[in-house]
């Protein structure tokens, strides 16, 4: 669609004529029905239960219902602190989940282990086993950040090409859609993180 | 009105025949003193506790675990010894190490009676592994999932419990958590702004200069 010229495109809608195509109306399609997963882990999930609820409601943006099992997802919203235990628990879900799938990491324990970063029984950050699309800060984030995020999220499922080198990652065979499940080790998660997925940082410093 | 801790300890002495009961004293401003119950008849006395009209201590409310390391402590002595032909009595410094042991802590109340905490403690042989105690779960079952919990955490295991089994962390974790020599595994990842422990743990993986460049100026890349 990026190929028609936009003030071409105004012009005959001003005629009667509306112009389209497959992608746009694809992605329109999918970016309006995004059915998260129903699960929460610790105090950003009140938040998310508050985003669905009646006085935020998610479903205005098209977050419609919250599915009770990953088969029928595509949102997973990890929204809490991702403990060590529970860490295979999420990756197995995230694996059960049908493309295209999409990830919103809730909260600063989601995304680095928050205040238990320096912890033993808590991950630090979800990123190290799934791709994540966006992140929240916020300790938990309000409902509005959430809605913020989801908005953010559909802007980038509007922007995904069903073809071409930079078509989405789940219309291309050779990307990942599963992850390898940690094991649970004698001191650790085993790994502790999936290379593939995860780098830590590195530090630079200005001289 | 409770009766006092020297009260129980000599009714529990008579009820029980052979019990050894200590009363730990606690000079901060709490005073609350405990009582340290033998392990062999750690659980007659904890029948008596609970069962004892007077007291009925019906309701174990909190059970947990306590770290002792091996520790020395000086102590003044007076000493009886000759010097310069005279005997004369002279204060001495002596240091006695003590061995280190665990230790399970519970807090009793009684709804019946409206009075408590009484606060009983036993004490492991040492900080092995396989450091022993025996369950008042048979006694109080909502000491059951906190048993559970000393056990994942500091590793006491109970003896007569119905389900000796970690409860926080999983099946395969081989560590105890909370003893003080515990070292959790060498994960440590950048903070902008570290302190105190996470200090020193940043030192080990790069040197902090933030008095030199600022926590803004150390950027990280990926």
């Amino acid at each position: 669609m990026s190929d028609i010229d936009e003030g071409l495109r105004s012009e005959l809608q001003r005629q009667g004529i509306w112009v389209t195509s497959m992608q746009e109306l694809y992605n329109w399609g999918r970016k309006n029905s995004i059915w998260p997963l129903q699960f929460g882990l610790a105090c950003c999930a009140i938040e998310m239960i508050a985003t669905a609820a009646s006085r935020y409601d998610i479903a205005r943006f098209g977050g419609e219902v919250f599915r009770p099992s990953p088969r029928q997802a595509d949102l997973m919203i990890v929204a809490g602190t991702v403990t060590k235990k529970m860490a295979p628990q999420i990756v197995r879900l995230y694996n059960q989940m049908p493309d295209p799938k999409y990830v919103i990491s809730m909260g600063a324990c989601a995304i680095s282990g928050g205040p238990f970063k320096q912890g033993y029984n808590v991950l630090k950050g979800i990123d190290r086993y799934i791709p994540v699309d966006v992140y929240i800060p916020g300790c938990p984030p309000r409902p509005e950040a959430l809605l913020h995020a989801f908005m953010e999220l559909q802007r980038k499922i509007d922007e995904q090409k069903l073809t071409g080198p930079r078509k989405a990652e789940h219309l291309d065979p050779d990307q990942p859609s599963e992850f390898p499940v940690p094991a649970f080790g004698a001191h650790d998660l085993e790994p502790a993180a999936n290379a593939d997925v995860f780098q830590p940082m590195k530090i630079e410093r200005n001289q | 009105m409770m009766e006092s801790l020297e009260q129980i300890k000599s009714r529990i002495e008579s009820a029980v025949a052979g019990a050894k009961i200590d009363i730990v004293p606690n000079a901060s401003p709490s005073q609350q003193s405990s009582l340290l119950i033998d392990n062999e008849h750690a659980r007659e006395i904890a029948k008596f506790l609970r069962d004892d009209p007077a007291l009925r201590f019906d309701f174990c409310s909190n059970a947990t675990g306590v770290d002792w390391l091996d520790r020395v402590v000086t102590k003044k002595v007076k000493v009886k010894k000759i010097i310069e032909g005279a005997e004369k009595e002279v204060e001495e410094t002596q240091q006695e190490t003590i061995l280190g042991y665990l230790e399970a802590v519970y807090h009793l109340y009684s709804i019946t009676q409206k009075h408590g905490p009484v606060i009983i403690r036993m004490r492991t042989a040492d900080r092995a592994a396989e450091a022993r105690l025996p369950s008042l779960t048979p006694i109080w079952r909502s000491a059951e999932f906190q048993e559970r919990e000393i056990f994942d955490l500091y590793g006491i295991r109970f003896d007569g419990h119905p389900d000796m089994r970690r409860i926080l962390m999983w099946d395969e974790f081989k560590d105890y958590p909370m003893r003080k020599d515990y070292r959790e595994p060498d994960d440590y990842e950048y903070e902008p702004t570290p302190h105190d422990d996470v200090l020193e743990k940043a030192k080990q993986h790069y040197a902090p200069r933030p008095q030199l460049d600022g926590a803004e100026n150390i950027t990280a890349q990926k």
